[in-house]
């Protein structure tokens, strides 16, 4: 039996808010929490968007917090919030947990290679491998709620999260278990990660600009989202509150190029995610883009919208709340599915923030600057991963 | 006008990073030309900045088209520093 799928809990761990409330009110409102980096100095550039005033021990003991990379600490938070927002704790093997992260424990990692090779230490610390496992925010969540159902990490760069959730989404659509905790985090600000990104040339000196004529690149972020998924019926014969449905999922693969993105991809990810939802694109009233604000990526990811919508693309509403939360590389997908979610439950849809002039190479109805009051039943949300891995959900209002 | 030895390192750093033989490649070809794609410019930029010890600014990268555009704005580059 095929059951729809209800999000019942939703976490947030994020610049924009530490909690799912105070980051939904600073998307709604348009607040980028883009600012001067504080985490790692001597880059060519200088902006990013980090959770502020993070405080490990606010949330964790001491001993604890000493034990968790950043990136999983972020997920266990998280997820903690979103087992309170749904009123139950699920339990057991019929209980999945699915987390992407695209870098896994960097920032632990980057620690102990430079005791190594900067300070000649000759070793590292023993929970080196057990802190940077991108499996450890999985393993870390499944342990604190006796999870013993199917659980796992994905990797696929900027598009983890989603691939995470869809997976998810499919296990408790087709009966395989009766819940799922499903999310993404990262936590990228460390020198040698950092180091890399610079070397890339996309990240903006200035801010993130997604779909404007004058955009410079993307600027990272981190955090973590984690979803309570349960069946429909369950989820309403127990009265929970019901933030919205996961409809659909589609994934594709480029097959193109490392890191030049390809609009038959993205566009066959949307399609097959529609599908999946059993929804034609007329239906669909909001796009969340993946909207990194590099210029090939928006150029592509509109064509890409454009070969999916036909004539009505410019009608659709599309945003990039990147532009507010950062990219958060493998918990973008995640962030981006909580932004949806409330968006579609509360009537408004949150704009593309830093909005300055149209590009023609884009196009589209980005939602600039200001949230739109918009009573909206079907939403896409695309994630389109460096190496050519796209992954796009499909999310319905609560009914 | 572009400095002989500046064009015959650029171009050894590109045939050398590129896989290429270093008369394969002309100073007034493009890197269009050249089917040089974005992540091969990344790496011939790299490779650069370590032969002729220089940081290329991320603002003057969208300028740089051409091998000689390179060696020119290596030249500049390399007066800077000298004159600094």
């Amino acid at each position: 039996m095929m059951h729809r799928v209800a999000v019942t809990g939703i976490g947030v761990m994020a610049a924009p808010g530490r909690t799912r409330a105070t980051f939904w009110e600073s998307l709604r409102e348009g607040r980028s929490a883009i600012r001067p980096m504080t985490l790692v100095n001597g880059l060519r550039f200088s902006n990013a968007a980090e959770v502020p005033e993070y405080c490990a021990t606010e949330y964790l003991d001491p001993k604890e917090a000493g034990m968790l990379d950043r990136f999983t600490q972020f997920a266990l938070i998280a997820a903690r919030e979103a087992v309170a927002d749904c009123g139950v704790t699920f339990t057991g093997e019929r209980t999945a947990v699915v987390t992407g992260t695209s870098a896994g424990g960097k920032t632990c990692e980057d620690r102990e290679f430079e005791s190594l090779y900067a300070r000649n230490t000759g070793r590292v610390h023993p929970l080196t491998i057990p802190r940077t496992m991108a499996n450890a925010a999985t393993s870390r969540i499944a342990l604190e709620y006796g999870i013993t159902g199917p659980s796992y990490t994905v990797s696929t760069a900027c598009a983890s999260a989603t691939h995470a959730i869809g997976q998810a989404f499919w296990m408790v659509r087709h009966g395989q278990v009766d819940a799922a905790i499903a999310g993404g985090s990262e936590a990228p600000f460390s020198m040698g990660f950092l180091k890399a990104w610079e070397a890339m040339r996309i990240v903006a000196p200035d801010t993130c600009r997604p779909f404007s004529r004058d955009r410079k690149g993307l600027i990272l972020g981190e955090g973590a989202a984690m979803l309570m998924l349960e069946p429909l019926e369950r989820a309403r014969a127990r009265g929970a509150r019901i933030w919205g449905e996961i409809a659909g999922f589609g994934m594709s693969s480029d097959a193109h190029h490392l890191t030049q993105p390809l609009a038959g991809g993205a566009a066959l990810a949307m399609r097959a995610a529609l599908q999946d939802a059993n929804v034609t694109p007329e239906a669909v009233g909001y796009v969340n883009a993946h909207g990194t604000g590099t210029l090939a990526n928006d150029a592509t990811e509109a064509q890409a919208i454009r070969e999916v919508f036909g004539g009505r693309a410019e009608k659709v509403p599309v945003s990039s709340t990147k532009s507010m939360h950062g990219h958060a590389l493998g918990a973008a997908g995640a962030l981006e599915a909580a932004a949806t979610l409330l968006a579609l439950h509360d009537g408004v849809l949150p704009p593309t923030a830093n909005f300055t002039e149209a590009d023609p190479e884009c196009g589209l109805d980005v939602i600039p600057n200001a949230a739109r009051a918009a009573a909206v039943e079907w939403a896409l949300s695309n994630s389109f991963a460096f190496g050519g891995l796209n992954a796009v959900l499909v999310f319905r209002k609560a009914s | 006008m572009p400095d002989e030895n500046v064009i015959e390192r650029v171009i050894g750093v590109i045939a050398k990073t590129q896989h290429m033989p270093p008369a394969a490649i002309d100073i007034d070809k493009s890197f269009l030309e050249l089917q040089f794609d974005s992540l091969d410019g990344m790496n011939i930029l790299f490779a650069v900045e370590t032969e002729f010890g220089i940081s290329i600014p991320d603002e003057q990268v969208p300028q740089i088209t051409s091998v000689r555009q390179m060696v020119e704005g290596i030249q500049k580059l390399l007066a800077e520093k000298t004159a600094s």
